[in-house]
């Protein structure tokens, strides 16, 4: 009786975790779906040559080797682990223990592979222990800059801690389970970590490392359904989504900025004095330079938001930032996606359809003016990111908007403007004096 | 100093090899003017057929599309491109690198399709060519240049060795900034901050970046971009050390070591 409550419990919770899941992951899609489109599909080698070297290579990472090397270990455990994972969902649901271990045990050779399979899952969780509590050291005792700047307060130093800490619940969780089953079974399966740790537990009887050994399986498949759950609404998403995100990653050079064809038009229709312009269609919704609000960016700038992971790299390389400036690369990628969880929860609320509410990403609590002035747009943010990530690329779009629709320059520019228009150079200088270097 | 025209060039039924794009500061800036005339004389002294547009040539729109202002970017492109498609430009020099990465990445897609060059890969380039020849570097012996990486060369088109290879060639010794190449600091001109006061801050971009500058004890600062110019020597300026500290585009050197310039060391 109790193994089939077992087992239907096991169901339920993944049923559960699924359902809430799929709702959370769901939000991400729609909501990334409310960007414009871009296509992105041009070239799938190059991309996916990014994808494979910069996501699970993690080549961009390697620029700064202490941090990379942390990583690397807690992004290898992770990997691996669910390797293990597939053992307890085995077990979970026929409601057996350790199926893949019995199915084996009397096959040498394979039964080796499984000892060396999760002896190595245990070894590199003792580096993924020693890398989060290195990571916690560093964001709250050693206080890195970067991981210490006004933008993090809230929310997501609360996000970072959640997602650390749990790191830590799950391997207690694996190394309890493993480190009880090899007591318990007199250290048959010789698992290289939980082999040493067993003699902690020599004093322990049956019932109690039974109880031990079900708390470690059940709180780590527990804990993997809650971050599963809780991952769409974390900065945490990244493990998933900077896959994605730098195989669409843009591949022109990056000082590339798009030229806007709808301009393009108006332009070439002004430079020919005999062009007829075509006749205005009065159901065309009217046309809106640049991006006011997150629908006005390419779906691209919003899964870099939600990609993003906070880390910081952009801004503590953002010239910018280090001389004292408002300006960060990484608010700017968090306001989109604080912007985007807003608009999206209205769009969600009113059946697929957004309704005005006022509010924009350019000011309202988001993205400033002065922050969007003080870009100097030399790209130390994009090549910085590990993800391949573009603060630029929203800046540029967020800036239009401001100049194009609201004429809302400092002076300093306005009177550049005009003299670009006037005399074909950002100062007042005659056109027909462009060679006068020759004789100065 | 001899300099022809495009319009002169086709009246006489020429072709020139390379049109020098001189730019707005290569042009109206006084600092900026001396580099044009330095690489001028580079041109001239190796007899390459360059032309120049003249009153013909435009702002690219650089800083008007940084800022956000594409309206008036691309009435300057779109004009730049009919004059210079009207003359069938193949191939482009030019001393300023937001002029370079403008033409090169953002005119193709309005029309405008030529092979793009920087003057330190082009310089390089006629080094490589054994045409550059230096004979006066004595004048740099034991002096410490370092190289300022412009974000339009450098992150924007990942170009970090052409001028490193072209100032080796002077026999100084060459040092690199805290930050340089991918990590090179900006010197706060970019996106059109050039013609602005800096927003609100504790210092100055081009300060911060001449502090790095002054910590590798180099007596010349090499630039490759009149706006990193006019930033590092006002830095400079500021900390009172122009007399000590010569901030030198890359053309003015060379043109030193070949001895058709002479520059205050």
């Amino acid at each position: 009786m109790l193994v089939y409550f077992q087992i239907y419990l096991f169901i339920a919770f993944a049923a559960m975790a699924g359902f809430y899941a799929y709702r959370g992951y769901r939000r991400v899609y729609n909501n990334i779906m409310l960007g414009k489109s871009e296509d992105l599909n041009d070239n799938t080698t190059e991309r996916f040559k990014n994808m494979l070297l910069v996501a699970f290579g993690q080549k961009k990472m390697f620029k700064n080797i202490t941090p990379a090397i942390l990583h690397m270990f807690i992004y290898v455990g992770f990997i691996i682990t669910q390797i293990e994972l597939i053992e307890v969902f085995i077990d979970g649901v026929t409601g057996k223990h350790r199926v893949i271990y019995h199915a084996v045990e009397n096959i040498p050779f394979l039964k080796f592979i499984y000892v060396a399979t999760i002896s190595s899952i245990e070894l590199i969780s003792v580096l993924v222990f020693i890398a989060t509590v290195a990571f916690l050291s560093r964001r709250f005792l050693i206080k890195v800059p970067r991981l210490n700047k006004p933008e993090l307060k809230g929310f997501p130093v609360q996000d970072a801690a959640i997602i650390l800490i749990s790191e830590i619940y799950l391997l207690t969780c694996i190394f309890s389970m493993n480190t009880a089953d090899m007591a318990l079974h007199h250290g048959e399966y010789g698992f290289a970590v939980s082999g040493l740790l067993q003699h902690f537990l020599s004093n322990w009887d049956e019932s109690s490392l039974h109880l031990l050994e079900r708390a470690g399986w059940w709180g780590h498949y527990i804990g993997v359904l809650l971050l599963l759950v809780y991952l769409p609404y974390s900065k945490h998403l990244h493990i998933l989504l900077a896959f994605p995100n730098t195989f669409f990653a843009r591949l022109n050079p990056k000082g590339y900025i798009s030229n806007m064809p709808e301009i393009t038009k108006e332009i070439k229709l002004m430079m020919d004095p005999s062009a007829v312009p075509p006749p205005a269609d009065a159901n065309a919704a009217p046309v809106k330079f640049g991006a006011k609000d997150v629908m006005d960016l390419s779906w691209k700038n919003l899964l870099d938001a939600y990609t993003c992971t906070e880390c910081g790299r952009c801004t503590s390389a953002c010239p910018a930032n280090q001389t004292g400036k408002i300006l960060s690369p990484r608010k700017i990628m968090m306001d989109t996606r604080d912007r985007l969880e807003e608009v999206g929860s209205i769009v969600a609320a009113n059946n697929g359809v957004w309704k005005e509410d006022g509010k924009s990403l350019i000011e309202n609590g988001y993205i400033s003016i002065e922050e969007l002035r003080a870009c100097t747009t030399c790209n130390a943010c994009v090549e910085e990111c590990p993800v391949m990530i573009s603060p630029l690329d929203i800046i540029v779009q967020l800036r239009r908007n401001l100049v194009m629709e609201d004429s809302n320059a400092p002076a300093e520019w306005t009177g550049m403007f005009t003299n670009m228009e006037n005399n074909g150079a950002p100062w007042q200088f005659s056109q027909q004096d462009r060679l006068k270097w020759i004789d100065n | 100093m001899q300099v022809k025209s495009y319009a002169e060039y086709a009246a006489s039924g020429e072709t020139p090899e390379v049109l020098f794009w001189v730019g707005c500061a290569g042009s109206f800036d006084q600092r900026a003017q001396k580099v044009t005339r330095s690489f001028v004389k580079i041109l001239n002294h190796l007899n390459i057929k360059f032309a120049v547009l003249g009153s013909e040539e435009s702002c690219t729109g650089d800083p008007a599309k940084r800022a956000g202002n594409e309206f008036v970017y691309q009435m300057l492109a779109l004009q730049n491109i009919e004059v210079m498609n009207g003359y069938g430009v193949r191939k482009i020099v030019t001393t300023c690198p937001h002029c370079f990465n403008i033409l090169k990445n953002e005119y193709p897609s309005l029309g405008g399709n030529y092979e793009v060059v920087h003057h330190t890969t082009y310089l390089q380039q006629l080094i490589d060519q054994g045409k550059i020849k230096l004979t006066d570097t004595n004048q740099f012996k034991g002096k410490r240049i370092t190289y300022h990486d412009s974000c339009y060369l450098g992150r924007a088109n990942e170009i970090y060795e052409a001028p490193r290879k072209v100032l080796e060639e002077l026999d100084a010794e060459l040092v690199e900034m805290k930050s340089c190449r991918t990590k090179g600091l900006c010197c706060g001109a970019g996106g059109a901050q050039m013609f602005k006061e800096d927003e609100p801050g504790k210092k100055r971009i081009n300060i911060a970046r001449t502090e790095e500058a002054l910590e590798t004890d180099a007596q010349i600062v090499a630039a490759a971009c009149p706006f990193c110019n006019t930033m590092m020597t006002d830095g400079v300026k500021s900390f009172e050390k122009q007399s000590t500290v010569k901030v030198y585009d890359i053309a003015e050197l060379i043109a030193a070591g070949q001895g058709l310039d002479t520059i205050q060391l």
